[in-house]
């Protein structure tokens, strides 16, 4: 009988070492929320399981040169109960906030919930949409990747056998930038996205945006950034011909599939109400007319 | 690879075990230490059944492996109650008839503590969205919501119903 | 005797279930939690096609790995001979059992067991299961119900004929029976009408989805006694089946009622007990199995899915005077499903001159449904109360009102037969009338529906105990199990009739060896028919007593009355003796003719049936389609309510599971005919943030055939519910949804198509 062996290194470097000397599939283990559901319905059978939470910083949360760090494997819990980053991300915060339960909520993490390379995953939106920077760590030395160049194909990704993710960077926040994340699910809690939004501006004092970044989950083979939709907003205010182009920009974009959580049609209809109702909420937020989460 | 040898505290008590990487936490409770209140509904983290408090943080031991204890302090339903006085999410589930085949019972109080612990007085909308990772097949979750804010205001020393 | 205008003292109020702490502490014992020395693990092979011929199972990589210690495929068991038996809560063929259990020549559903193995862990089980090597001829399947019913549809069972239609059928098909029910005379009825509304309505299967999937643990000993501990509905049910698929007597098994983590009808028939004994006995070791949630939704019953046309003739009062309704029912892989019920349910709630209902019941791949609550009934009422709703909006009437006037009371003849009695259908309208829910004005957005259920109630085989023990407390043993607070509303009827506190009196569930046979805890019966065992044992324990008491005074038991617990004399002139209470009695029980106890065993006629209305305020978001339950309230006739709480709990969680199956609930096939969904994940049951508050209203129009006037409560309140969604969504859009689940994106879709934006 193959053994699962398991690794609970203490440094980059180990963990490194771990996983470039696996002779079979070795999988970084942070929150676990969706690699045990996989292991323990055999669709994926591990040979190595690198526990990196022991390794100093890849949880926590600290503010850099204006910006905040947040560590790989950090607990969504753990960033929600975080007033810097509610106030600055909250699109972010939120997202992560859907992953699951209150119990998922205390395991899941950014990083698993981007390497799972889901396209319905929850907190990936926003994190596109925030720009945010992954710093990866393998046998060749620390990069730093922009979100979106990590996920390749469901279930797979950009990253080497022997890398895995640190730390989320989010850049500093001009004056009037927030982000907000909706999904859409058949009930109000526990589904997985079948469609996502995270929305992220940065309005002038008249309230016309002057940076967006709109990116939709479950509405293509991975989280898509759609910079039509950007377009849409950017040079504009909210107002009922912007979030026309908007809602057009967000459906032009949708390429889903028919599944059991939605089909084609609903998808792509229901990408472009949220697309709306994201932007709303977020110009609000950007404006400093609500605070923090909506849920 | 030869099994883990593991020393973490279980309601309070230091304990050691052995076990193997693939057996979860909820494995290694039932299987290993003979600690069967935690249930096993799903195994997929969807049902809560086996919600455990590890280091303050409300868990599904179904999504946690067994080695990951090490060093942590866990408490299950089993030391919910102090001795044998029912803690008092326990005594309003019964008052309240919060149950009827327990099946999901000791995930709900277990829940209901960290919701509890971390904001004692909760509206119902958030008390309904903490625990909507427990499913209650039989409730309709009328019982259980009462008797979650029952017991609320219990412990912040309110009589009123 | 009966209780029902006396003063009570117990029953009617809501002391703490005395198997309470157990649930809250995590002590309670479920099968799953059980084990045995030296114990093993058991694991079931599945099929992964809907449908193919078993050309070839080799098992001898699987018995070669180390650790496994047996191996069993459909050759270890009896072929058993067809023979039809009515148990749990629908016909049941012990053929067909026997191959659900584990198949024979064929796999008829994705999930349908062909093999098992035991090792020493579940990993090993695991990969034994990997290294069983069968060869499968693939074949045409069919999924859905009226595909099954087509000329060209493939056959699942070349021996299945279609029975219940003239001249006999000839040719093997799908559909299983045909059953009529006809009253008066339809044609003239319709022909009678002012207005005729019709509708056809299509139901996807759902599963009961209790939380704990089956489990059970057995024990051969060499001496061929079986020991099982199995969380089921019954365990005589158990016991019996487990006997009868293994050709062995019943007495050689014992079975233990372990708790039962919900059941909703779904566990009134075994899957596991079976193969883990037949495990056991190879192994000589006790075996366990407990399957995961994926083989609770691939290989346990769902309800059945259906198609039901109504059509309802109306005179412009809104008397109605013609009802017909053609109902088509999945069995699943085996003939079987609650079509009966499902023709008998639909018009029950209504005084009808005229009445023509043909069901049909219908094979196809899916897993064999399995009885749920109610089973049948929500299908049947989702189409006709649907219907009434269309109709009362033909008429421009009050949709109450158009109840009321149509209303069954006692002395309505069924169009199945029997004629209602002792109901209180017109006292749970009337509720509904002053109730301020219905009173309150709709919000503005939103929209209302009522809709209305019926079920029958069963009563049966009980067998109860109640025991003086030797300190004077009570403890009353039942064969029921206990699946949602029965201990409770037992021990309160046998505290109530030997004048104690509820505390006072321990319930117990008693094992197959202990207590005379008792049917499965379904229908809605035990705390009508068991609850009647226990009052009448514990009457006669009370006279016992009073006999006890006589002969320690030395006076005649005519003189000696019993009430608060405690013996008196009767009057004066029966002599002046202090009191003698239980604590008194069992002291001197010895001497007085030995222990006290007394056993009933009965099959309890007259369980009453039930009539229940829901009324519910949805809103809709136009955009994602998405169905949000504003409020919602339960209004039911539960006879007497024994201990309110938890018959308020049946109401709101039958409830709760009505919405689920009105809003998202459904099994989803692929192309292949595999099973999409065989999780919690996305099989949707309603989670906490999804549901209101559930008001549940309690009449109590009490059941003189029960000592305390008790109905059966647990089914009726997953009747109404579907509609009720229905026709709020209705009100609310103006659209009517004839299809389930009414999920967003069949609700966006039909604001498109009424918008004209498909």
């Amino acid at each position: 009988m193959p053994t699962l062996n398991y690794a609970a290194p203490s440094t980059v470097d180990e963990a490194v070492k771990l996983l470039a000397g696996a002779s079979g599939l070795a999988k970084v283990l942070s929150g676990g929320t969706d690699l045990l559901v996989q292991m323990r319905s055999g669709r994926l059978k591990p040979e190595l399981i690198v526990d990196t939470k022991k390794i100093p910083g890849i949880i926590g949360i600290r503010q850099e040169n204006g910006g905040f760090v947040v560590g790989a494997a950090t607990p969504g819990a753990v960033v929600e109960a975080d007033a810097g980053m509610t106030a600055a991300w909250p699109g972010v915060v939120e997202g992560l906030d859907l992953i699951g339960s209150t119990q998922i909520q205390g395991r899941c993490s950014l990083a698993g919930n981007l390497c799972n390379a889901s396209p319905a995953a929850d907190s990936v939106p926003a994190l596109f949409a925030a720009g945010a920077i992954a710093v990866v760590v393998g046998s060749n030395g620390r990069r730093e990747v922009p979100v979106e160049q990590i996920p390749a194909s469901p279930g797979r990704t950009t990253l080497a056998k022997d890398e895995f993710i640190l730390e989320f960077r989010f850049p500093p926040r001009p004056a009037r930038s927030s982000d907000a994340y909706l999904r859409f699910i058949p009930r109000t809690e526990m589904d997985i996205a079948v469609v996502g939004c995270g929305i992220n501006v940065t309005l002038d004092e008249k309230g016309v945006c002057t940076a967006a970044r709109v990116a939709l989950g479950a509405v293509a083979p991975t989280v898509l950034l759609v910079q039509d939709a950007a377009d849409a907003l950017i040079g504009h205010t909210l107002d009922e011909e912007t979030l026309k182009k908007l809602d057009a920009a967000a459906r032009a974009a949708c390429k889903p599939i028919n599944d059991k959580r939605g089909t084609i049609e609903y998808r792509t209809k229901v990408a472009g109400v949220l697309a709306r109702r994201v932007a709303a909420i977020a110009f609000d937020r950007a404006m400093g007319k609500t605070q923090g989460k909506t849920h | 690879m030869s099994k883990h040898h593991v020393t973490t505290t279980i309601n309070g008590e230091p304990t050691e075990y052995l076990c193997e990487t693939q057996q979860t936490m909820l494995d290694t409770l039932r299987d290993v230490l003979g600690l069967t209140g935690s249930k096993e509904g799903c195994a997929s983290g969807d049902c809560g059944a086996c919600s455990i408090i590890v280091d303050g943080r409300l868990v599904c031991s179904c999504l946690m492996l067994g080695v990951e204890a090490e060093g942590k302090a866990i408490t299950t339903i089993e030391g919910i109650a102090e001795g044998d006085k029912l803690h008092p999410v326990q005594q309003k589930f019964l008052e309240h008839a919060a149950l009827q085949c327990g099946f999901c019972t000791p995930g709900f109080i277990v829940a209901t503590k960290a919701l509890l612990d971390e904001n004692p007085n909760p509206t119902e909308t958030e008390a309904r969205y903490w625990l909507a990772g427990n499913l209650c097949r039989c409730t309709g979750y009328d019982k259980i919501i009462r008797a979650v804010m029952d017991a609320a205001a219990e412990m912040r020393g309110e009589t009123v119903r | 005797m009966n209780y029902i205008v006396s003063d009570l003292k117990v029953v009617g109020t809501r002391p703490v279930r005395p198997d309470g702490v157990d649930k809250v502490t995590g002590r309670a014992v479920f099968a799953a939690d059980t084990r045995g020395a030296g114990m093993l693990w058991g694991k079931i092979l599945r099929s992964p096609h809907a449908h193919a011929r078993i050309v070839s199972i080799d098992t001898s990589k699987a018995a070669a790995l180390p650790g496994v210690k047996a191996v069993v495929t459909g050759a270890d068991f009896p072929d058993i001979p067809s023979e039809e038996a009515f148990v749990g809560e629908g016909p049941m063929n012990f053929r067909d059992l026997s191959r659900n259990v584990m198949a024979r020549g064929k796999v008829l559903y994705e999930g349908h067991a062909l093999a098992a193995v035991a090792a020493s862990t579940q990993a090993i089980c695991d990969q034994a299961l990997d290294l069983i090597d069968v060869q499968y001829e693939v074949l045409p399947f069919v999924i859905e119900v009226e595909a099954a019913m087509a000329p060209d549809a493939p056959v699942l069972h070349d021996d299945l004929f279609t029975s219940g239609v003239e001249p006999k059928a000839t040719k093997a098909s799908n559909i299983a029976k045909v059953v009529t029910f006809k009253k008066g005379d339809i044609e003239a009825g319709f022909k009678d009408a002012e207005v005729i509304v019709e509708g056809r309505y299509t139901t996807e299967p759902v599963h009961q989805a209790y939380i704990e999937p089956h489990a059970c643990l057995a024990t051969y000993a060499p001496d061929g006694q079986i020991t099982i501990h199995a969380s089921s509905q019954g365990h005589f049910m158990i016991r019996a089946y487990t006997a009868k698929l293994l050709g062995i007597d019943m007495a050689n098994i014992r079975v233990n009622p372990a708790e039962i983590g919900g059941g909703f009808g779904g566990k009134t028939l075994i899957y596991l007990e079976p193969v883990a004994v037949a495990l056991s006995k190879k192994t000589g070791r006790p075996v366990k199995i407990q399957m995961t949630r994926e083989e609770v939704f691939r290989g346990s019953g769902p309800t059945s899915g259906a198609t039901v046309e109504v059509k309802i003739g109306a005179k412009k009062d809104g008397t109605i005077v013609a009802a017909q309704q053609v109902l088509k029912f999945q069995a699943g892989a085996f003939p079987g499903s609650p079509i009966n019920p499902g023709c008998m349910c639909g018009f029950a709630m209504y005084d009808l001159p005229n009445v023509d209902v043909v069901g049909y019941d219908v094979v196809s791949n899916r897993p064999k449904v399995a009885a749920y609550r109610a089973p049948g009934a929500p299908i049947t009422s989702f189409a006709v109360e649907s219907l009434m709703d269309d109709l009362a909006r033909k008429l421009e009437m009050d949709p109450l009102v158009l109840r009321q006037k149509n209303a069954a009371k006692n002395g309505t003849k069924t169009h199945y037969g029997p004629t209602h009695v002792n109901i209180g259908f017109e006292q749970v309208l009337a509720a509904v009338e002053s109730h301020p829910h219905w009173k309150t004005p709709v919000k503005p957005g939103q929209g209302r529906g009522l809709a209305t259920g019926f079920w029958f109630n069963i009563g049966g085989e009980s067998t109860a105990q109640v025991h003086v023990n030797e300190d004077g407390s009570i403890t009353a043993a039942t064969g029921s199990p206990d699946i949602g607070g029965s201990r409770a509303s037992i021990g309160m009827m046998v505290a109530e009739v030997l004048g104690v506190p509820a505390e006072r009196v321990r319930t117990v569930v008693a094992d197959t060896a202990s207590i005379g046979f008792t049917h499965v805890t379904g229908g809605s019966r035990v705390t009508f028919a068991t609850g009647m065992a226990a009052t009448q044992a514990a009457e006669k324990v009370v006279d016992e007593l009073k006999k006890r008491a006589a002969m320690i005074w030395e006076i005649p038991v005519e003189a000696v009355d019993w009430h608060e617990g405690m013996a008196f004399p009767a009057g004066s002139n029966a002599g002046a003796f202090e009191p003698l209470d239980l604590a008194a009695l069992a002291l001197k029980a010895a001497r007085t003719g030995g222990p006290i106890n007394a056993e009933v065993a009965l099959n309890a006629q007259g369980a009453g049936a039930g009539f229940g209305a829901h009324i519910c305020d949805v809103s809709v978001d136009r955009e994602t389609g998405q169905v949000t339950i504003e409020r919602y309230t339960a209004v039911q006739d539960v006879g007497k309510a024994i201990h309110p709480s938890y018959v308020e709990g049946q109401i709101q969680g039958g409830a709760a599971q009505g919405i689920g199956w009105a809003l998202n609930e459904e099994y989803i096939y692929n192309s292949k005919g595999q099973l999409e969904n065989p999780g919690f994940l996305d099989y949707r049951c309603p989670v906490a943030s999804d549901l209101p508050l559930i008001e549940a209203v309690l009449v109590e129009v009490p059941n003189p055939r029960h000592p305390f006037g008790a109905r059966g409560v647990g089914e009726v309140p997953i009747v109404p519910p579907m509609a009720a969604v229905a026709n709020a969504i209705r009100d609310a859009i103006g659209i009517r949804m004839p299809s389930l689940p009414m999920s967003p994106p069949k609700v966006r879709k039909a604001l498109d198509l009424a918008n004209g934006d498909d």
